[in-house]
Order: C-alpha cells, then sequence, then structure tokens
C-alpha cells in the first residue's frame, strides 16, 4: 500500500510539474490541480497508514496500546482540500475573465506588464 | 486562563468585517467602521507589546488543550513589535484607502476583503501552530488574490495571474514540507517539533525538508531566484493595495522564515550559508532592478526585493548582533515601504501617471509635499540620524567580524544603488521642468481640485508614517534595545520561546 501510494505521488508530483511549465493557462491550472492532491496523499502517507484501525480508546483501557490510524493527517487534508478548492474556482473565473478579455490562454502572450516603456 | 487577549487583535479584525457586511455598500460609513476599527488594533497591540515587554512570552492553548495537542497562540516580543507594525501599517491605508480607491471598488467590498488580509497577517504573527500557520497564509493571500484583481482592469488580471500561479505554487511547496515534518517529528506545534527534531537521526531528511520551507517562504517573501511574481504583480493595483502589500506581505515570509528557522531548524549549518548567499544575490539582483525602471511603482517593487535581502542576510550571519541589524531592519522596512507605495499614489493623483516621461515640476509647484517626500527618501536611503541608517551598522559589524566579506560589499553596494536610485528619481519627479503632461482620461479628479478634506485623507496617512519612521530614526536608542532583546530571544529559544509553550 504504502509503496503504491508514493508512486502514485511521484505521478501526480511529476504530471503537476511538468502540466504547471506547459503555455497554457488551462494547463497550468490542472496542473495545481494535481500538485495540490499529491500533496494531500503525501501528508495522508507520511502519518503513517493502518487499515480498519479507529482511534478510540476501548472502556476498558486507559490508552491505545494497539496500533491506530492517526486522525490528525486526515485533519489536515480536510482542510487543505477545502483551500485549494476555493484556489481552484478563483483560478478557473480567472481563466474565464482572461480569455474574455485576452482572447488567449497563452501565457507567453501575457508580458506587458514585465515590460519597461 | 486570561492570556485570551492574545487574539484580541484578529477577534477585533472579525469584529470589524462582521460591522462592514452591515454596511455593505455604504462606503462613508464603511470608510470610518475601518478608519476606527484600525485604530482600535493599534490600541490594543501596543497593550500586548507592553504586556509581553514586562512578563516575556504569554501563550493561550484554544480550547484549553495543552501545548502539544491543540492550536497555540504565541506572542512573544517578536511577534508582538511586528504585530504593532503591522496595525500601524493598516490603520495609515485604511485611512488613505478611504480616498484613493475608487468608490466602485469600494461598494464591492474593499473594506471587507482587506481587513481579511489584515486578520490573515495579524494571525500568522501570532500563531504558535505550523499548520495554523499555513491556514493564515492562506487566508492572507486569497485576500490578496482578491484585493489584486478587485476592478478587473486588464494589466490587473494579467499580474494575478503571475501572482496567482507562483504563490499557491509556493503554498503547495510549504504544505509539502510541513507534510514531511509531520512524518518526521508527529506533532504540529512548532516548539514541539523543535524538541522532537533532536531526535531525528537523518540529516538528510531534515536538510530536505528545511529546502521545501526555505522555498515555500522564500517565494513569498521575495527571495532571489523567486522574485520574479513581484515586481510583475506590485505596481498594477491601486497604490493603497500596492502599500499593504509591500509593506507587510513579503514581511510576513521574511518573519515565517526568522520563526521556523531559529527555532525548528536552527542547527542546520548548511541553511545559513544559503541564505547568506540568497541573501546577497537578492540585493544585487534587487538594485539592478531599480536602477533599470523609469515608473516609480516598478522602482519601489524592485527596492522591496533589495531590502529583503538585507534581513534574509541578517539571518544568514545568524548571530545575535546580525539578528538585532536584520529586525530593526524589518521594522524600519514596513513603515517605510508602506509610506513609499502611497506617496506613488499621492504623486499619481497629482499628476495622473507614474511614468518617469510624464512627470516633474513637483518641487516647483508643491514645495511642503515634496519636503515630506525627502524626508521619506532620506529615511529610505539611510542618511544617518534617519531609521535606514542604524540596523546596516549591526549588519555590517557582525558581517566584518565573521568574516563574510561578499555579504558587506552586497549591502554597501545595494545602498549605494538605492541611493542613485532615489537621487535619480527626486530630479526626475520633483526637479525635472517637464510640460509633457500626460492626461488621465474619464472622470480622473486631479489632486489641485479635491477638497481639503479629500487632501487631508491623503496627507494625513503618509504624515502619520513619516513621523514614526522619524521616530524609529530619532529614537533608535529604544528600537535598538527592542531589536536586542527579540535577537535574545530569537538566539535562545529554548528559555524564551519553546519552554513557555510546553510547560
Amino acid at each position: 500500500m504504502e509503496l503504491l501510494l508514493s508512486i502514485t505521488i511521484g505521478i501526480l508530483y511529476a504530471s503537476g510539474i511538468y502540466m504547471i511549465m506547459s503555455r497554457s493557462f488551462v494547463k497550468l491550472i490542472f496542473g495545481i490541480i494535481l500538485l495540490g492532491n499529491g500533496v494531500n496523499l503525501l501528508i495522508f502517507l507520511l502519518g503513517r497508514i493502518a487499515k480498519g484501525k479507529p482511534p478510540i480508546i476501548p472502556e476498558t483501557a486507559a490508552v491505545i496500546t494497539d496500533v491506530f490510524s492517526d486522525p490528525v493527517p486526515q485533519a489536515l487534508i480536510l482542510t487543505a482540500i477545502v483551500i485549494s478548492f476555493g484556489l481552484q474556482s478563483f483560478a478557473i473565473i480567472l481563466v474565464k475573465r482572461m480569455h474574455k478579455d485576452f482572447g488567449t490562454d497563452d501565457i507567453e502572450q501575457l508580458n506587458t506588464t514585465d515590460h519597461t516603456e | 486562563m486570561n492570556n485570551n487577549i492574545i487574539i484580541l487583535p484578529v477577534i477585533t479584525q472579525l469584529i470589524i468585517i462582521g460591522a462592514l457586511l452591515f454596511f455593505w455598500r455604504k462606503t462613508e460609513i464603511q470608510k470610518w467602521v475601518s478608519a476606527l476599527g484600525s485604530g482600535l488594533v493599534v490600541a490594543e497591540s501596543i497593550y500586548l507589546l507592553h504586556l509581553v515587554w514586562n512578563k516575556g512570552a504569554l501563550v493561550l492553548h484554544a480550547g484549553n488543550w495543552r501545548a502539544p495537542f491543540g492550536i497555540s497562540f504565541v506572542i512573544d516580543t517578536f511577534s508582538a513589535t511586528l504585530l504593532l507594525l503591522a496595525s500601524i501599517s493598516a490603520l495609515a491605508v485604511s485611512i488613505y484607502a478611504g480616498a484613493s480607491v475608487y468608490r466602485p471598488r469600494l461598494k464591492f467590498g474593499f473594506f471587507t476583503i482587506y481587513h481579511f488580509l489584515i486578520m490573515g497577517i495579524q494571525g500568522a504573527f501570532l500563531t504558535g501552530d505550523a499548520f495554523n500557520l499555513y491556514v493564515w497564509f492562506e487566508l492572507m493571500i486569497i485576500s490578496s488574490f482578491v484585493l489584486l484583481s478587485l476592478g478587473a482592469e486588464k494589466k490587473q488580471l494579467e499580474a494575478t495571474v503571475k501572482y496567482f500561479t507562483l504563490n499557491f505554487l509556493a503554498s503547495i511547496i510549504f504544505l509539502t514540507g510541513l507534510g514531511i515534518l509531520y512524518g518526521l517529528t508527529g506533532t504540529l506545534n512548532i516548539a514541539d517539533i523543535s524538541q522532537r527534531m533532536k531526535e531525528v537521526q537523518s540529516e538528510g531528511l531534515k536538510e530536505i525538508c528545511a529546502i521545501f520551507f526555505l522555498v515555500g517562504f522564500g517565494c513569498k517573501a521575495g527571495l532571489f531566484p523567486l522574485y520574479f511574481w513581484l515586481p510583475a504583480s506590485y505596481h498594477t493595483p491601486p497604490s493603497a493595495v500596492s502599500a499593504i502589500f509591500g509593506g507587510l506581505l513579503t514581511k510576513v515570509g521574511v518573519y515565517a522564515i526568522i520563526r521556523m528557522f531559529s527555532v525548528v531548524f536552527a542547527d542546520i549549518s548548511l541553511m545559513h550559508s544559503i541564505f547568506l548567499v540568497l541573501g546577497s544575490i537578492t540585493i544585487v539582483a534587487g538594485a539592478i532592478g531599480a536602477i533599470s525602471q523609469k515608473n516609480i511603482m516598478r522602482v519601489f517593487g524592485y527596492l522591496i526585493i533589495c531590502h529583503i535581502g538585507y534581513m534574509i542576510g541578517g539571518v544568514g550571519l545568524f548571530n545575535k548582533v546580525a539578528l538585532t541589524g536584520g529586525v530593526f531592519f524589518m521594522i524600519h522596512d514596513i513603515v517605510i515601504k508602506t509610506n513609499l507605495f502611497m506617496l506613488a499614489g499621492l504623486v499619481y493623483k497629482i499628476k495622473g501617471s507614474y511614468e518617469y516621461k510624464y512627470l516633474g515640476n513637483l518641487y516647483a509647484n508643491f514645495p511642503r509635499i515634496s519636503l515630506v517626500a525627502a524626508l521619506i527618501f532620506f529615511s529610505l536611503t539611510g542618511v544617518p540620524p534617519l531609521s535606514g541608517f542604524w540596523p546596516k551598522v549591526p549588519l555590517l559589524q557582525s558581517a566584518f567580524s565573521l568574516q563574510e566579506i561578499m555579504y558587506a560589499v552586497c549591502l554597501i553596494a545595494g545602498s549605494i544603488i538605492t541611493l542613485i536610485v532615489i537621487a535619480r528619481m527626486w530630479s526626475e519627479v520633483f526637479w525635472k521642468k517637464n510640460e509633457n503632461v500626460y492626461k488621465e482620461e474619464g472622470r480622473f479628479i486631479y489632486f489641485k481640485d479635491l477638497n481639503w478634506l479629500k487632501k487631508a485623507d491623503y496627507l494625513v496617512p503618509i504624515v502619520f508614517l513619516l513621523t514614526v519612521s522619524l521616530f524609529i530614526g530619532f529614537g533608535a536608542n529604544y528600537v535598538f534595545q527592542l531589536s536586542d532583546r527579540i535577537a535574545e530571544e530569537l538566539m535562545n529559544p529554548e528559555i524564551y520561546y519553546i519552554s513557555k509553550v510546553l510547560q
């Protein structure tokens, strides 16, 4: 499971960064979404995976002695998903406005703010 | 638990936001709510600094969950000082924005978003939890995206694309570092992470983790290879927005770097040499960028980058003297950069343009405003009794005593180039005789046609921040005491930070 997840994360990061390098703004946003998902899985993996072991203390015991799955990374991922969802929707609106105003999604053509007159 | 007062400034921002929502589209009332609320936050920040100065760091455990388990809010002298400076800048810009931002933008919730931004900044200064820091950072950048694109002019949208992409990427890299850090230590509380890091055997993993944090924060701070979004975007929004971005946003990145690398990654010596090299290159790159520009806002954008290098170099030297200088420079820089962009906005209001080719005659037509501008410029370049001069003394002293000649040379070169840039700006904008006047189209009202109340709204914040700058310069004695104590606390986090949080 860990190996599979590691490979998935690697693929998500690699494809995300590849997409970010492209000239199209739409592809760039897809790259960012892929990277965001890669990060979420990374946090999930690094919080150690334990299958079917909820972090609930039995009535008879004072502490958990068995292996248990850590709830903190899941809370973190939840927060990160919500935040990146908000940012992604902002980005998509931005693409729409950009297409309306500039008639292109080619980032190479967006160079007027870098020019010195 | 009566330490609840720590988060009072953040809560006050939330209350202001709530109040503003009741007056949606009534911009006159919103201006007053925003300005009075910001004034209240300044008072609270002064009280908090006073409290921390007398009692040492204060800790609030949210929900009364003890330190490594719940989220802690920590205020030590460093965060209290920055909180106060952020509140002062926010107050000035709040008054300034009421006059200088166009009404339609104010109607679409400018002030609401503005206070969300300030709330994010203050939360980032106060939190003692690494993931919570990420959340405050996100609050801050989401608000800054909206402020940057509000109004949706073509150049603004273009700037937003660049700003958005690189800042979002930086957040993802920061979050990756955070994930690795959690994997290594199993905790998120900054003080607790620092304790657990000592048990981590693998030096390689620690270094990789530190590099992720360096890239994430460095991108937000505007460090050398990561700063390209800054000059491409900071000149496009209204000058009030640029002022708060230029004064505070990059400094939050610097704050996060100083906090993480003094508490968590303090013993990784590789990072210090990286900081020193990057800081030096940042100074030179920013200075060269500034000298090549012919637009006031762009020049100031590059000067931000140039002066970030000073602080990062101070972190790289990492001894008490250098940190004193770095922190003093940060105190000086927040006030002066906010003021510079407001001044740029005032020049725009007078002449209708930011370009050198359309500017001139200011000294002949507005001698008193020019005097204010001259004092701001003198503070920026560091003419001896004023605020820019003092922090360079400990920075240089420590660079020479540690034999870091390259950084010392870059620091001096940066100061000289800043002087040249500002001298050129003075002659181009204030002294030059120029008949080439730019006609701003539409219903643009020039400064001379405003009534006295509107004029005061432009001038009062600038003079107010100038007074603060002059105090930092002439009262350098007090500011040195403050920075000295901050540096002492940063060098010994076990005594002043970690033990307080984990007690």
